[in-house]
């Protein structure tokens, strides 16, 4: 709870501290003047030495109020805090006190010391002894020779890596990356549908390897896939190898470090792996969707445990997935998408902007079957060295989506069942038809990868539309 | 070696616990209940289950899922519930 301070002046002080040693003669003076002062001293009980001071030994004063550094002078008027200076800025200080000759001996200003409430070696614990009254999770207690990990391993809690443990600590730090309250209901997660709050999404995001600042990242991520639309539970329970593909917009993916260029889509960087894997393990532990129960699928596929990268913006010709998806410029996204591993197109020698598109369709074409058409969406991750193509030739995301959709109408002889000699196929009324491979908006189109390489990635999708999965778009919120 | 307090990431709740409803001896005088869930071919299965059951002086009634990759609407289910007696779901393909 938060202490109540004293009306009139309040100083917050430690012995350490330089400029506090040099104010210290200055409280003498101000309790003569007749102003009410009351001075809290964060480590010495003997200082300050001019006039007798609180310990604010659990530093209980310093944290509720915010105190970040030492000396500062508070003024309490009916129990609330009016104003506040820090550091010596002798008008300041005079100003409060009423003196105006206070400190005549004095520099005009000298800057404060940190304050020991926000101490890195003291921080989590003062957190901790101050805040985790906000924490409704059960407290498991682990034996003292129970080693952590594979009391982790046990629980069924990891999705087969090592995660990390979740403390009380970590995860008020954790939340930290938020203004959210820990018991906000973000959604309902699938499979058990259950109320997912903030405070179980951060525990599953110190668990994945996360940092406080990709926690906006992993809820928006939630919010998005734990939907109607997107279907999580769905993509959960489907035999076929999908899982959220999580690609990230705005200026943020920089400022957290995400990788939109070398092996986006690999080993190697935090933020793109943990956020991913946040999303999944919250799915895993709080949704109850684990493989082999809910989770039915034949093979899967290795971005199950995390598939999420940045797009890179400032190298695409063709804007952003996001814009194109209604998000304002800068501001930042999330877009998730049923998606399976990504395959790679091969096209080293395509100059012209038409022979890179029909490399793109064909391999497009294939997609789940060549004769499947309408049914699933896909992701084109255009690459650097592909995107200079349509780039030189002057292509837009309109120009070079209607190219590749024109060239995705395929004639029904070579969808019916059994053209080519394969069962798989449309009835044979269709024979007389053009049938597009994609529904329209069916191609997402994305840009990321490294400066070198003439390939782009394909990421496959699943069951599109009411039946199946649509992909969702979210602004990301503090 | 300290003993570390970790939060519980999973939903804390337990499931609730249901005893199974006794296999009936015949399903003569039973409303059978048939949901398809809507993959391809369930029905071709559903419907020879039909066959089967009326033959056994049971009364059939079909219901069908919106699609199958999403649970079955509550009021689907609660239908099925004040209806039948019995409920058979498809899971062909």
């Amino acid at each position: 709870m938060k202490p109540q301070l004293p009306d009139g002046l309040v100083a917050i002080v430690k012995r350490e501290c330089a400029t506090c040693v040099m104010v210290d003669p200055l409280f003498a003076n101000i309790a003569t003047s007749g102003t009410p002062l009351t001075v809290y001293t964060q480590d010495d009980p003997t200082f300050p030495t001019s006039v007798s001071a609180i310990h604010d030994a659990d530093l209980s004063v310093s944290w509720h109020y915010d105190i970040e550094t030492v000396p500062t002078l508070l003024r309490i008027e009916n129990g609330e805090e009016v104003d506040r200076t820090l550091g010596l800025s002798k008008d300041a200080w005079q100003k409060f006190t009423g003196v105006t000759d206070l400190g005549a001996d004095l520099p005009v200003m000298r800057p404060g010391c940190g304050s020991l409430s926000v101490d890195p070696n003291l921080e989590d614990e003062l957190r901790v002894r101050f805040t985790s009254s906000t924490l409704h999770s059960r407290h498991v207690e682990l034996a003292s020779a129970e080693d952590e990990f594979e009391s982790m391993f046990t629980r069924g809690w990891t999705d087969g890596l090592p995660v990390i443990p979740p403390t009380p600590e970590r995860v008020l730090r954790m939340l930290t990356g938020t203004t959210r309250n820990p018991q906000d209901v973000v959604a309902i997660a699938p499979p058990n549908l259950v109320e997912l709050t903030v405070e179980k999404i951060a525990i599953n995001a110190v668990m994945a390897g996360a940092l406080p600042e990709y926690l906006p990242w992993i809820i928006t991520a939630l919010e998005a896939v734990c939907n109607d639309e997107f279907n999580m539970h769905g993509v959960l329970a489907t035999t076929m190898p999908v899982g959220p593909v999580i690609i990230c917009n705005g200026p943020g993916t920089k400022a957290i470090g995400m990788n939109s260029g070398v092996n986006v889509f690999g080993q190697g960087n935090r933020a793109n792996l943990t956020i991913g894997r946040a999303v999944q393990l919250t799915i895993r532990n709080v949704g109850g969707g684990k493989p082999g129960e809910v989770d039915r699928a034949t093979h899967g596929n290795p971005g199950k445990l995390s598939f999420c990268f940045a797009e890179d913006e400032a190298g695409s010709p063709f804007g952003t997935l996001a814009q194109e998806r209604g998000i304002a410029p800068q501001q930042n996204a999330v877009t998730v998408f049923a998606g399976e591993g990504p395959r790679c197109v091969v096209d080293q020698a395509a100059r012209t902007p038409e022979q890179l598109t029909n490399s793109f369709a064909a391999c497009l074409r294939a997609t789940h079957h060549p004769k499947s058409v309408l049914s699933f969406d896909a992701i084109l991750v255009v690459s650097p060295d592909h995107s200079r193509v349509y780039a030189e030739a002057g292509w837009d995301r309109e120009k070079i989506l209607s190219e590749l959709y024109a060239r995705l109408n395929i004639p029904g002889t070579e969808l019916v069942k059994g053209a080519l000699d394969m069962a798989e196929g449309l009835p044979a009324k269709f024979a007389d038809r053009i049938v597009p491979k994609f529904k329209a908006g069916g191609i997402l189109l994305a840009h990321a990868g490294g400066g070198a390489g003439l390939f782009t990635s394909i990421i496959g999708g699943w069951a599109n539309g009411t039946m199946g999965s649509t992909p969702v778009t979210r602004p990301v919120l503090s | 070696m300290s003993a570390p307090i970790l939060l519980d990431p999973t939903n804390e709740s337990r499931p609730a616990q249901r005893e199974q409803l006794t296999r009936p001896a015949s399903v003569k005088g039973l409303t059978v209940g048939l949901l398809d869930i809507v993959k391809a071919r369930g029905d071709v299965y559903l419907n020879r289950l039909e066959e089967l059951f009326v033959a056994e002086g049971a009364k059939v009634l079909h219901f069908r899922k919106p699609t199958f990759t999403k649970p079955a609407p509550p009021d689907l289910r609660h239908e099925i519930s004040i209806q039948c007696n019995v409920v058979i779901e498809a899971l062909a393909d």
